[in-house]
């Protein structure tokens, strides 16, 4: 039974994505279709963590092919938690659609290539096969390409250019790197590589080939140097979109870089290490400075998105059990509560038009229910207890503190406060300020639909960063469970090279 | 032959870049498309290449004849062609998209997004 835990939330998208296209001539089965599929695929994600969390792993090798030879889809913890909490996103995003996406997007197809999004993210978080994954990260990014261009806009076509150019050479260093390994090594089953590299530990090429991994994979997830396509085209497409990208696709990059260097590249992670922190160090400075010197609303919280992965990756730099499990902790935390605020920064362009903050003003006098679904991840991302993201900045730096890594972790503290800073400027401006009075600002006219479809998500992810503040703890011993797997990568490698091979009926 | 066609991937990497790095969205998308070939020969010469010596089984036999050329690569060189090739499409059209909407080829138009 188990091995259905683990297909469903692969299938499911697909298999809806297929139905809503055969049936794309009535939006109202779009619209339904599109959100029980995605809810649905949340719940059986979470049926999925339920099994992780008895079996330690669940392994299916596709075609009954024997690993190493066949392809492998492998689920652990940290993978069994990243696809509950992106599906979760998923079903919520859905929801929130209906109110924001219009006619038009809809007719282009905007609910089946939602679907093969997450599809494409969930395969990208089950795989144990490293061409597949960059199979699954054609498939996100296909989908991806289309929602994000999908308007037609001058702007949306010039972020997606950049969007689409940068994404493509990433996947490009990746297949160079995967060719390298698996010329090396003659496998492709990751757990497979990392039981040949660790009997060939200092080969040059390993290094050459774990570089152009970390360059796509950093690009993908936004880390310095190569974020610059992130806050150049997060901020053009609507809201609905940017909320999807924001919460899940970096975080794929990241879920990328854990698996690489907790698994496949540990015994070269010593001399790598220097370079992750220092990269994730200036990811968290950089992102933040870049997000004050903005004023608008929603470049603003791109910025943020490329700081806070920072945050992740010091995380891994670190690589202590206390340091991944305050990763994982922080990528649920992050997920959720970047995905609500860019929901919230799309409540508020349909509220006033426009998200520019020199624009607007006066929401909390004319809107204060929106004031409060804002304050509360706004505030959870800034780290005010006893919202989630405190908890997180206070494992990662009980974490760096430990390992007496003052530099980073004074970093962290800076860009934690830097971050409260834009949150409050956003604050002042857009909710405590008057609306300036030469400014025209009218709600959107011709709504796509009912504005309690926008509120209905977003007030149920501030309420989830809230439980997440309040009663953190099961989360956090599952994360400290999953950090532990994550340490110990031979269990991850007798677990896929041994198990069983079962034949699916 | 490995030899020759290193230097082949290094050549295309090198243009590749070399377009990358003109103004014109074009030549962008040049850029791209040569840096995936690299990359595609890259991944096939990586496996190392054995002349006439396919991996076919004898009709006596179970295996192939023991040195043989290793047909993995080239399958998923066959899956990355296959990709690179639809997202080139859509990279042109998006490109020509673009261009309507800014009216100029040339990199400096697309900055408004940046800032």
């Amino acid at each position: 039974m188990n091995e259905y835990s683990l297909l469903l939330p692969l299938l499911l998208p697909l298999v809806g994505a297929i139905c809503l296209l055969l049936g794309h001539n009535s939006l109202a089965f779009q619209r339904v279709g599109g959100v029980a599929c995605a809810s649905l695929t949340f719940i059986l994600s979470l049926y999925l963590v339920y099994v992780v969390d008895q079996a330690d792993f669940v392994v299916i090798q596709v075609g009954a092919w024997e690993a190493p030879f066949g392809i492998s889809l492998v689920a652990d913890r940290f993978s069994a938690v990243m696809v509950a909490v992106s599906s979760f996103m998923g079903a919520a995003v859905a929801v929130y659609a209906l109110g924001e996406i219009d006619d038009v997007r809809l007719r282009k197809f905007f609910f089946p290539l939602y679907l093969v999004l997450i599809f494409g993210v969930n395969g990208a978080f089950l795989t144990g096969d490293l061409f597949n994954l960059y199979v699954w990260f054609e498939v996100m990014l296909i989908a991806s390409f289309v929602l994000i261009s999908m308007g037609g806009g001058k702007g949306e076509l010039e972020g997606g250019l950049k969007y689409v150019v940068l994404n493509l050479l990433s996947s490009i260093m990746f297949l160079a790197g995967a060719g390298i390994i698996y010329g090396q090594t003659g496998t492709l089953n990751m757990a497979d590589i990392a039981r040949t590299l660790s009997m060939t530990p200092d080969a040059g090429w390993v290094t050459s080939s774990s570089m152009l991994l970390l360059v796509s994979f950093g690009l993908k997830a936004g880390i310095f140097p190569f974020f610059f396509w992130l806050p150049a085209s997060y901020h053009t497409p609507p809201s609905t979109v940017s909320a999807i990208f924001a919460g899940l696709l970096t975080k794929v990059g990241v879920y990328a870089l854990f698996r690489a260097y907790t698994l496949m590249f540990v015994p070269i992670f010593p001399q790598v290490q220097p370079l992750i922190l220092v990269l994730a160090v200036l990811t968290m400075v950089t992102g933040v400075f870049g997000a004050a010197s903005h004023f608008d609303m929603r470049r603003i919280l791109s910025f943020h998105i490329v700081s806070q992965i920072g945050y992740m990756i010091l995380g891994l730099a670190f690589m202590t059990p206390l340091a991944l499990a305050a990763a994982i902790f922080y990528l649920v935390h992050h997920i959720i509560v970047k995905t609500n605020l860019f929901l919230v920064s799309g409540m508020v362009v349909r509220l006033k038009g426009s998200c520019d903050l020199a624009k607007v003003g006066g929401l909390l006098k004319s809107a204060p229910w929106l004031a409060l679904l804002f304050f509360i991840p706004a505030f959870s991302l800034g780290g005010i207890p006893p919202l989630s993201g405190f908890w997180a900045k206070f494992a990662m730096v009980k974490a760096g503190l430990q390992i007496e890594s003052w530099i980073a972790v004074t970093a962290a503290l800076l860009v934690g406060v830097l971050t409260l800073f834009s949150m409050t400027k956003i604050w002042a401006e857009a909710f405590w300020k008057e609306q300036p009075a030469d400014v025209d600002a009218q709600p959107l006219r011709n709504p796509a639909g009912h504005f309690a479809y926008m509120v209905v998500p977003v007030a149920v992810l501030a309420v989830s960063t809230i439980l997440i503040g309040l009663f953190g703890e099961p989360l956090f011993s599952f994360s400290e469970r999953a950090a532990a797997q994550l340490l110990n990568p031979q269990e991850y490698i007798s677990a896929v090279l041994q198990s069983q091979v079962e034949v699916l009926p | 032959m490995e030899g020759l066609i290193a230097v082949l991937v290094g050549v295309l990497f090198a243009t590749g870049t070399y377009c990358l790095l003109r103004r014109s969205i074009v030549k962008l998308v040049i850029g791209v498309i040569l840096i995936s070939h690299g990359a595609n020969l890259l991944v096939f010469t990586s496996g190392g290449l054995l002349a006439g010596r396919p991996a076919l089984v004898p009709s006596d036999g179970t295996v192939p004849p023991a040195p043989f050329g290793d047909p993995l690569p080239q399958a998923m060189v066959l899956t990355a062609i296959v990709i690179g090739f639809g997202l080139t499409a859509f990279l042109l059209a998006l490109v020509t998209r673009a261009y309507e909407a800014v009216g100029d080829d040339d990199i400096n138009a697309f900055r408004n997004t940046d800032t």
